[in-house]
């Protein structure tokens, strides 16, 4: 009851949009390519919902191997620097300058290296995209640590890897659980963008463009929606985990508003 | 006196800065601590005493002198466990329940689990916190927060209970009401105390020696004796004798 | 001295990647020879790696050498129309920067003071960063009209996002007791605006800022692939991936000023952060 009354703000804006939308196309007589009713969308999407449920499921795919490779490697590349303050911090400046890379630009290159079909080139790019944010949160979550408890577990003569297991690691998770939903949008963005160059054709981003060459929008538009709806729960997803994983932590306690 | 669970003997610290700036935070401290004694270091701040209490820790290295626990070097003694501390703010960790707290130092020293959550529990009965087993840090009270970290100080049986100015961000009633329970803590387990703290009402109440530190360099400036009879309860703050220590107490600081 | 050794470390950082680029070459590239040699240096290495092979990774010579070449017959040397293109791709981005700035700080000012209109619109604002915005660009373009303002437009779709969410985080931290304070000399919203929430929101939002930065060139880039401007870096790196084969080199060279183009205006912001903060405690990203 709570929660409806939460968002309700958000739910009567979303209907008010929708309807001064396709009001306005109609009163104003827009033209189709520049920008198609709500209701030209809904029907382009159901017509079209057998193709748009198989490229939408490819794109995620690509999306989900670039997650786990990305974030995978940004722990254990985290997990190894983190020990020895030196690699950290040189490491910590340069993945923060190379995280103001646009890596989209290379897309094309890694599209050579792994074959433009190759569903691998675009989880390179996903990968390489989600690895500098969740390697450089997960470095901060394991040495942004209260020096009192270090001092505590010093005093109980617990082992390095005792403090690792049982203070820095629980300590890093909402930093890691940020990264990650940072990365859950950011993946399916890369994966749909990663495609501009060249790709599967049954992938979202080339039929978005192609279907847009075309000018049949109304057929971009869903597909965009379609992307929107799985980035969108992918976030939710982690989100969700994360309430799961972490109730003690402060950010989620406050949502709960005690 | 006999048998001495610490002994210091010429302890110096000296902090380097790095252009040659350097702070003699300790000096010429011999002290020796019998078992079952409760100590209390006062003094102005930056006098040492946090300093003193980590040396005896094995957390910092004194740049001369030598420190014995138990027959021991310290760093035996912290590789034994033979420690418990406790510092002004409670340092529970956040992802962890009251009872899974105060099972840390029980896990880290490999205790069966069935038998550390008997003695979690047993322990936060005696600090009153049976029924907080399953909260979080963060739904308890500042004093509750405080017991708890006591709790888990005496979870080991330690040797030696280090405190780290432990009240000194409670409130008045609060702190008066801890240092009644830190006494039949410390009557019912007999360990031995050395307890850093800024109020001289809590010193005189709890100790059975006060060392009065003097700041820059730090050094013991004197050790009151406070022959106040045990076992202490209330009815002490209000003996002539009690107030006769105090303003010894309060003499010996203002010459700090 | 510690940012010293910041640097060197960079520096034998950057030393090793070539090392690991031009050793990879040496176990599993191309074979390569110097001519115009007394001694003829040749190599010939054991394996072909494909990812390895000199169309794939070309030599970091190479590579430096495709900066001084002209790109197109008879044309001006490569450097200087990447250069060209890097000032008009950053000129796109700042632009973004300033439009998608303005909006972000604008939005989380109005968010912070109307719960409602948090309510209402806060999900949308989130949701808006799952489009892949190469997707809408296109359309963007064709509703502004081909040129640098609509892919000023899309760059500052990237930039809003963060500046409003460290807008309303920063303009809610400041401590209950500070508000209560401002609220016991009868402090206007106005007043407590300027004097207590935006000072306090500042480090947030430079935070944003940097985060920005960033976002707006890889906005100004993407916003190039569909619009047909051919000037900036995105145009540059379309048209160079088109005749990969005929000069690698020089798309990895557009990359690398479109590299040096994001960092650079992250070091801006960085520095102007340290000018308006001076003395102050920095958040952590």
């Amino acid at each position: 009851m709570n929660q409806i009354r939460q968002n309700l703000p958000a739910i009567i804006l979303f209907v008010a949009g929708l309807l001064l939308w396709e009001l306005l196309v109609v009163l104003l007589d827009i033209q189709r390519f520049l920008l198609p009713a709500p209701s030209v969308i809904w029907q382009a999407f159901t017509s079209n919902l057998d193709r748009l449920l198989h490229i939408g499921w490819f794109t995620t795919k690509e999306a989900l191997g670039g997650f786990a490779i990305g974030c995978g490697a940004g722990i254990l590349v985290a997990l190894a620097t983190a020990r020895w303050t030196l690699a950290n911090e040189t490491l910590m400046p340069f993945a923060i300058a190379a995280n103001s890379v646009p890596i989209i630009a290379f897309a094309p290159i890694l599209n050579n290296w792994f074959g433009v079909d190759n569903p691998l080139s675009k989880m390179m790019i996903v990968a390489v995209i989600v690895f500098f944010p969740m390697m450089i949160n997960t470095v901060r979550g394991l040495t942004l640590v209260d020096p009192t408890i270090i001092e505590l577990m010093r005093s109980y003569a617990a082992s390095d890897f005792a403090i690792l297991r049982k203070v820095r690691l629980p300590n890093a998770l909402p930093y890691m659980f940020n990264a990650f939903k940072v990365a859950a949008t950011l993946s399916m963005i890369g994966a749909v963008v990663s495609e501009y160059f060249g790709g599967n054709r049954s992938a979202l981003g080339v039929f978005i463009t192609q279907e847009a060459a075309q000018f049949r929008f109304q057929n971009s538009w869903a597909a965009i929606i379609v992307a929107c709806v799985v980035g969108l729960t992918f976030f939710l997803v982690i989100l969700v985990v994360e309430r799961l994983s972490i109730p003690w932590h402060s950010s989620i306690r406050n949502r709960a508003g005690q | 006196m006999g048998e001495s669970i610490v002994t210091l003997s010429k302890i110096g610290m000296v902090f380097g800065g790095s252009s040659g700036s350097q702070t003699v935070a300790l000096q010429d401290i011999d002290l020796r601590i019998a078992p079952g004694e409760f100590i209390s270091l006062i003094g102005p701040s930056g006098c040492g005493k946090s300093t003193l209490l980590r040396v005896v820790g094995d957390l910092l290295t004194p740049t001369s002198g030598q420190v014995q626990v138990n027959g021991k070097s310290t760093h035996q003694a912290r590789l034994d466990q033979d420690y418990g501390m406790v510092f002004q703010a409670p340092v529970l960790f956040e992802w962890r329940t009251i009872l899974k707290n105060v099972m840390l130092p029980l896990e880290l020293r490999g205790v069966p689990q069935n038998q550390q959550r008997e003695r979690a529990r047993e322990l936060l009965n005696m600090v009153e916190l049976t029924g907080f087993e399953n909260h979080y840090p963060w739904q308890l009270s500042g004093g509750m927060q405080q017991r708890a970290s006591i709790a888990r100080a005496l979870a080991i049986q330690p040797k030696l209970l280090l405190m780290d100015e432990p009240f000194g961000a409670l409130d008045e009633m609060t702190r008066e009401r801890m240092n009644m329970e830190l006494l039949n803590i410390w009557r019912q387990t007999q360990t031995t105390v050395i307890f850093v703290t800024h109020s001289i009402a809590e010193a005189v109440f709890l100790s059975t020696r006060i060392v009065v530190m003097s700041a820059r360099p730090g050094r013991i400036l004197h050790i009151t004796d406070v022959d106040l009879p045990q076992p202490r309860g209330e009815q002490s703050r209000a003996e002539t004798r009690y107030f006769e220590i105090e303003n010894a107490v309060r003499e010996w600081l203002r010459k700090a | 001295m510690k940012q010293l050794r910041q640097i060197i470390s960079i520096l034998i950082l950057l030393l090793l990647l070539a090392v690991v680029w031009e050793g990879i070459k040496w176990i599993g590239g191309d074979p390569w020879r110097v001519e115009n040699n007394p001694f003829g240096i040749e190599h010939n290495p054991p394996w072909r790696f494909k990812v390895a092979s000199d169309l794939n990774l070309p030599h970091l010579w190479d590579i430096g050498a495709s900066f001084s070449k002209p790109s197109r017959r008879n044309g001006p040397p490569l450097i200087s129309v990447l250069i060209q293109a890097a000032f008009f791709t950053f000129r796109e981005a700042v632009i973004g920067f300033f439009f998608g700035a303005f909006l972000g700080l604008l939005l989380g000012i109005l968010f912070a003071h109307f719960d409602l209109l948090e309510r209402g619109c806060m999900p949308y604002v989130v949701a808006s960063q799952t489009v892949p915005i190469l997707a809408i660009a296109p359309m963007v373009i064709i509703w502004l009209k081909a040129g640098w303002v609509s892919v000023a437009v899309i760059a500052a779709y990237l930039t809003f996002f963060p500046v409003t969410i460290n807008t309303l985080r920063g303009l809610r931290s400041p401590d209950p007791r500070a508000l209560e304070l401002m609220r016991s000399y009868a402090a206007s919203k106005w007043a407590v605006l300027w004097k207590l929430r935006l000072p306090a929101a500042l480090p947030y939002i430079f935070t944003a800022f940097k985060i920005s930065a960033t976002a707006s060139v890889v906005g100004a880039i993407i916003g190039e692939l569909p619009s047909g401007i051919r000037d900036g870096l995105g145009g540059a790196i379309l048209n160079f991936n088109q005749y990969y084969i005929s000069g690698p080199g020089r798309l990895w060279a557009a990359i690398i000023i479109s590299a040096l183009v994001g960092m650079a205006f992250y070091l801006i912001v960085t520095l102007a952060e340290r000018v308006a903060l001076r003395g102050r405690n920095l958040v952590e990203e």
